[in-house]
């Protein structure tokens, strides 16, 4: 069996960090990527934060293909016929250097992999890995078809669905409940409509989120970001909401989720955004979401696990984290592997600094913070009444109808009563102080 | 979805690059689907809409146009699918995502 250093499953952003890394010290290492090229099969919604992995590889993010600078962070709640938007805009989102970008995969993921080259990695693309394998509990290389490929360290950085490290015993089959569908459209526009239609300056973008009218009352929501020629347009949605829909589905009830991003699209709200664009490309992924309960044994005998793999990822309502958390789990893999050839063991010990960084980093410090949110999320009020009534009472508050109007203070005290000061959202904002 | 704006969902997989395999790497167990499952969550969860119930009411799949987003597997709690992703250079192949 032919043998390497060091084989990566999976040629993303958390396999391509770490073999950049590896690259880099001189590790052998090789990167088994199943698509034409690297981000082939990635999908992002997406933006990716840099200011948490900008003091990993810093002579990478100076060069990077991003899209736009996120300037503009934008929240609507989608009611009945109303809607309220939260807009913030600040200068230190895009202060030199800028906290966050939009990026588009393919483009993004084949500039890493290049970058890795460059470093003496090798990445072999349209090289699917079809089993791990494992000798007396240790992970010894993997089986490509017909081949077997031995190393003394396996990267498993095979995404979200964790066939390979599920069928090979080391982490749990992913469960509904702990995964969400995104699914999106990548609608073209030209760049000064771009900046026109969200109020930024060249090479600035916007992000925004939408809650409310978008997902049937399933947990989940709408996202809009701007690359630097399209749009990305995308709807989430929680897998096990969609299997008790299901459940609960008349026979009579055609609908299928890939409706609700058309219903979104043609909302009026929507409509005006998207207006004049031309759809390029239309995709899906799942996205881990079962936050710091989720993550499996991180490494053993002979491998670790990085990035959508390893379940690290966080929706945090507000910040939707991914990339940043599989750049930083690649990184610091690549030190741990660093450590383990320097004393030649590539045991489950001699690879224990991986979790113990990951441990003292943001990645596993920001799920842990994040450890309430799953369980938060899984109230549908989130995605039904707040929405609503947010937007019904600054409606009211806008609003000056024929008769004679009350005054301020009564209009929203009397809103507030109605649809905050109630058993149910006392309740919610008691779950909130944890989040 | 008389919306101008809105796609058939089709047209939309028709933007997308697939190699297309001679193996299907879906496989369904439509034995499992006839006798256990009553839910049939596969139908509403698939982004690209690939099930269907054919005139007989035997589930199949159009794995050609898959996203390979696994949805369906994760949801599947029958367990009537053995899903894989595409052999090496095959399945869709996104050029911007």
């Amino acid at each position: 069996m032919e043998k390497v250093e060091c084989i990566v499953v999976g040629g993303g952003l958390a396999g391509l960090s770490a073999a950049y890394g590896l690259a880099d010290a001189g590790v052998e290492v090789m990167v088994l990527e199943r698509g034409d090229y690297s981000g082939a099969k990635n999908v992002t919604g997406g933006r990716l934060y840099a200011s948490p992995i900008r003091s990993f590889y810093p002579e990478l993010w100076e060069e990077a293909p991003f899209e736009r600078a996120v300037a503009r962070e934008l929240v609507t709640m989608l009611g009945d016929g109303a809607q309220t938007t939260i807009e913030v805009a600040s200068d230190r989102f895009t202060a030199d250097p800028p906290q966050s970008y939009t990026v588009l995969r393919a483009r993004f993921d084949q500039w890493l992999a290049e970058k890795v080259g460059e470093k003496g990695g090798m990445v072999v693309p349209n090289m699917k890995v079809d089993a791990l394998l494992r000798e007396e509990g240790r992970i010894i290389g993997i089986r490509a078809g017909e081949d077997e490929i031995g190393a003394d360290v396996v990267i498993v950085a095979e995404g979200v669905l964790r066939l390979l490290s599920s069928e090979a015993g080391l982490a749990a089959e992913p469960v509904d409940r702990d995964h969400a569908l995104g699914f999106k459209e990548v609608i073209e526009l030209p760049p000064g409509v771009i900046e026109d239609r969200w109020h930024l300056n060249p090479g600035e973008g916007a992000a925004q989120l939408f809650l409310g009218n978008v997902t049937d009352g399933m947990l989940g929501g709408g996202f809009l970001y701007t690359n630097k020629e399209s749009i990305s347009l995308g709807v989430v949605v929680g897998m096990k909401a969609m299997r008790e829909r299901a459940e609960k589905a008349k026979p009579q009830d055609a609908s299928e989720s890939y409706q609700l991003l058309d219903r979104f699209k043609a909302l009026p709200q929507i409509r005006p955004l998207v207006a004049g664009g031309t759809v390029a490309e239309y995709s899906a992924h799942a996205i881990p979401e079962g936050g710091i309960a989720a993550v499996p044994k991180l490494a053993g005998d002979g491998y670790l696990m990085a990035g959508d793999a390893a379940g690290l990822a966080l929706n945090a309502l507000i910040t939707v984290r991914g990339m940043d958390f599989a750049i930083a789990s690649g990184y610091y893999a690549a030190e741990a592997v660093k450590a383990a050839k320097a004393r030649a063991d590539f045991s489950a010990a001699g690879l224990a600094g991986y979790e113990a960084s990951l441990r003292g980093s943001f990645v596993l410090k920001d799920l842990q913070t994040a450890s309430q949110i799953p369980a938060f999320m899984e109230n549908p009020r989130l995605f039904t009444h707040y929405p609503r009534a947010v937007s019904r009472l600054l409606e009211q508050i806008y609003t000056v109808g024929p008769g004679p109007t009350p005054g301020l203070f009564k209009t929203a005290w009397g809103g507030i009563r109605r649809d905050f000061m109630n058993t149910g959202t006392v309740k919610d904002a008691w779950s909130a102080r944890r989040i | 979805m008389s919306d101008e704006s809105t796609m058939k969902i089709d047209a939309k997989l028709g933007l997308d690059v697939f190699k297309l395999d001679k193996e299907p790497h879906i496989v369904i167990d439509t034995e499992v689907c006839r006798t256990l499952c009553v839910d049939r969550a596969c139908l509403y969860v698939c982004p690209a809409s690939l099930y269907e119930l054919d005139d007989t009411g035997r589930m199949t799949v159009n794995w050609e146009g898959c996203l390979e987003c696994g949805t369906c597997m994760i949801c599947c709690d029958k367990r009537a699918l053995t899903w894989k992703y595409p052999r090496g250079p095959y399945g869709v192949q996104y050029r911007m995502s």
